[in-house]
């Protein structure tokens, strides 16, 4: 886990912000462009602390609220610092079985990544992806897609 | 699973069934409207035998079920249109022996089959003839003896035979399908391995469905499967002898590995390793143990395939910005990419005669499963649906079957996944029967060659 990849990761974000500033995204109900950005499925892993982040279709890139929300998990998991983390990447229905696992572990090493620029061991974070096995919202449409499409931070020990 | 022994003899009793004169003649090439028309007799079967059959394997006529096999799966290839055994005037055991052709030209049969089942040393032993009606002659005939709960094999092994005889290319009935069966809610699904013949008999299920389980392989002597197991939560590649059912992990890899195939020799397991959000493409030979790494890009790298001959792979990646087909030589050299068409690519998978390469294609919301040659020419589309992917080819490269998953409400509700195949022309589209819902099909090579 190089400075590189940090490095990448950041530039990442960076571009993806402007991306995202500059294309005057649609917000339509529960969704910014297609990111959700609802709570309906978000847990908390403590008072004001989501555990999970959406993606675009077919993207891996944090969006502004991924970033704030994943900033939080990192304060939390620097106060307790006995705890480990393992990241679940996601994918939804609309893509072929072998590259959604990918997609999935690209995702959740996106939020790995992001967590230990603000400061928490990579020891602390395992990674697994469902690929598009796993999903939250049965839907075939949209929205569920959009719920499906996610990195979720959960309590290991 | 136990080891199913295939004691086969097959003597040629007549060697003149040259292609030379023969006038039937049927052309898979193309997508066939006129399907022939032809008699598939019901067996004969001699008293004491028929007795003997019935106490072994409960069934009341065995050679008109033997012929029902052969029907079916003519009649599921598409090519042939089987008559209804009830306009047939010739009795089987006359038939057999000496057909009346003008009967059988009068129900517009082009072709007959007739055939025999005798039980001799406890055994199962068949003997069938393909007769041409409308030249009036035998053009082939064969027998072969095995043990009798085979009995459903000898019907597959029939339909090869004709199947190869009347269109010159080698049939695909003899042959198993390993699946994923699939139970239970979309969020929570159980999944388990399955086996069954091609024409959805004989499942079994070769795990409990206790860990998630996805993608399983044929090995090229069908012994051996290759699948990726969710055990104690570690997706990993892992190898199943059917046989004994002895799993192992294949390799150590300190993550993620997946998309496994093997080597078409056998030797090796292709697959993906994930690390750090980046998937490449490595190889492990089963016995020295040997890690190979393939392909070495910061992108997703997944879904490989050998050629037939293994010297090419063909494999999946988004090393452009997003999912494309590409083709490389075995050893990571030479990469180039072959899908340049609107929309996605994925699931590239390389026929066993060489010339073609199926995908599966995403495009402005609908999925296709696709061919084109391998250096990316001629992609021709014989599919469109709701959803739908992973392509596995028949032994002789004709038929594809793929799973469709349908369209669910916000409860989840109407939702199905179901295997299917299409010939290589387009027509033919038809549902593959499970017991189950199912995806993830994976076509063996024939049991007998």
């Amino acid at each position: 886990m190089g400075l590189n990849k940090i490095f990448r990761n950041t530039l990442l974000v960076f571009f993806a912000s402007i991306l995202l500033s500059a294309c005057a995204v649609k917000t339509t109900g529960k969704m910014q462009g297609d990111v959700y950005t609802g709570k309906d499925t978000v847990e908390y892993l403590a008072s004001g602390v989501p555990d999970r982040v959406f993606f675009a279709t077919n993207e891996t890139v944090l969006t502004t609220a991924s970033r704030e929300t994943l900033r939080k998990q990192a304060s939390w998991l620097r106060k307790n610092s006995k705890i480990n983390v393992v990241l679940e990447g996601h994918a939804d229905e609309r893509g072929t079985r072998e590259y959604n696992l990918a997609l999935g572990e690209r995702r959740a090493n996106a939020a790995k990544d992001y967590l230990m620029t603000y400061g928490i061991s990579g020891n602390r974070i395992s990674v697994i992806s469902y690929g598009k096995e796993r999903p939250v919202d049965s839907g075939s449409n949209p929205l569920a897609w959009s719920k499906n499409r996610r990195s979720v931070t959960v309590k290991a020990n | 699973m136990k080891r199913i022994i295939f004691l086969i003899s097959i003597c040629l009793f007549t060697f003149n069934w040259g292609k030379a004169w023969s006038l039937i003649e049927v052309d898979i090439t193309r997508g066939n409207l006129n399907p022939l028309p032809l008699a598939v007799s019901p067996l004969s079967v001699d008293q004491n035998s028929k007795e003997k059959f019935k106490d072994l394997l409960k069934l009341e006529d065995i050679g008109a079920e033997i012929s029902k096999v052969v029907e079916n799966n003519l009649r599921q290839s598409g090519l042939f249109n089987p008559l209804d055994p009830k306009a047939f005037l010739q009795k089987p055991d006359i038939a057999h022996v000496k057909p009346r052709f003008e009967d059988w030209a009068l129900i517009k049969a082009q072709a007959l089959i007739t055939g025999e089942v005798k039980i001799v040393d406890e055994k199962l032993r068949v003997e069938f003839r393909l007769w041409d009606v409308l030249a009036g002659k035998e053009i082939m005939a064969l027998a072969f003896t095995t043990v009798s709960e085979n009995w459903r094999r000898v019907g597959h092994i029939i339909t090869d035979k004709v199947y190869q005889r009347l269109t010159g290319e080698k049939g695909y009935f003899d042959t198993r399908i390993i699946y994923v069966a699939e139970e239970g809610l979309k969020t929570s699904r159980i999944k388990k391995l399955a086996i069954m013949d091609q024409d959805g008999f004989n499942t079994k299920y070769l795990t409990l469905g206790n860990e998630l389980v996805l993608t399983p392989r044929f090995n090229p002597t069908n012994q051996m499967v290759t699948y990726l197991s969710y055990f104690k939560n570690l997706p990993r590649v892992y190898l199943l002898d059917i046989e004994t059912g002895i799993q192992e992990v294949v390799g150590d890899f300190p993550g993620m590995t997946f998309a496994p195939r093997f080597s078409p020799d056998g030797k090796k397991i292709i697959m993906s390793f994930a690390k750090d959000g980046n998937s490449d493409i490595y190889t492990m030979d089963l016995e020295s143990r040997e890690v190979e790494k393939i392909t070495n890009h910061p992108s997703i790298d997944t879904s490989p395939s050998y050629s037939p001959d293994g010297k090419y792979i063909c494999f999946n990646s988004d090393r452009s910005g997003y999912q494309q087909i590409y083709v490389m030589r075995s050893d990571g050299s030479k990469v180039k990419r072959i899908s340049f068409g609107n929309g996605l690519y994925g699931t590239p998978v390389w026929s066993p005669r060489g010339d073609l390469i199926a995908f599966t294609k995403l495009h402005k919301g609908k999925f296709y499963i696709g061919v084109m040659r391998t250096d990316g020419t001629g992609e021709r589309l014989l599919t469109e649906n709701y959803y739908q992917e992973a392509p596995s080819w028949s032994p002789n490269g004709r038929v594809l079957i793929f799973y469709r998953e349908t369209k669910s409400d916000s409860a989840g509700k109407g939702f199905s996944a179901k295997l299917w195949s299409i010939d290589l022309t387009g027509y033919n589209e038809r549902m593959v029967k499970t017991e189950t819902d199912a995806s993830d099909p994976s076509w063996s090579s024939l049991l007998t060659d």
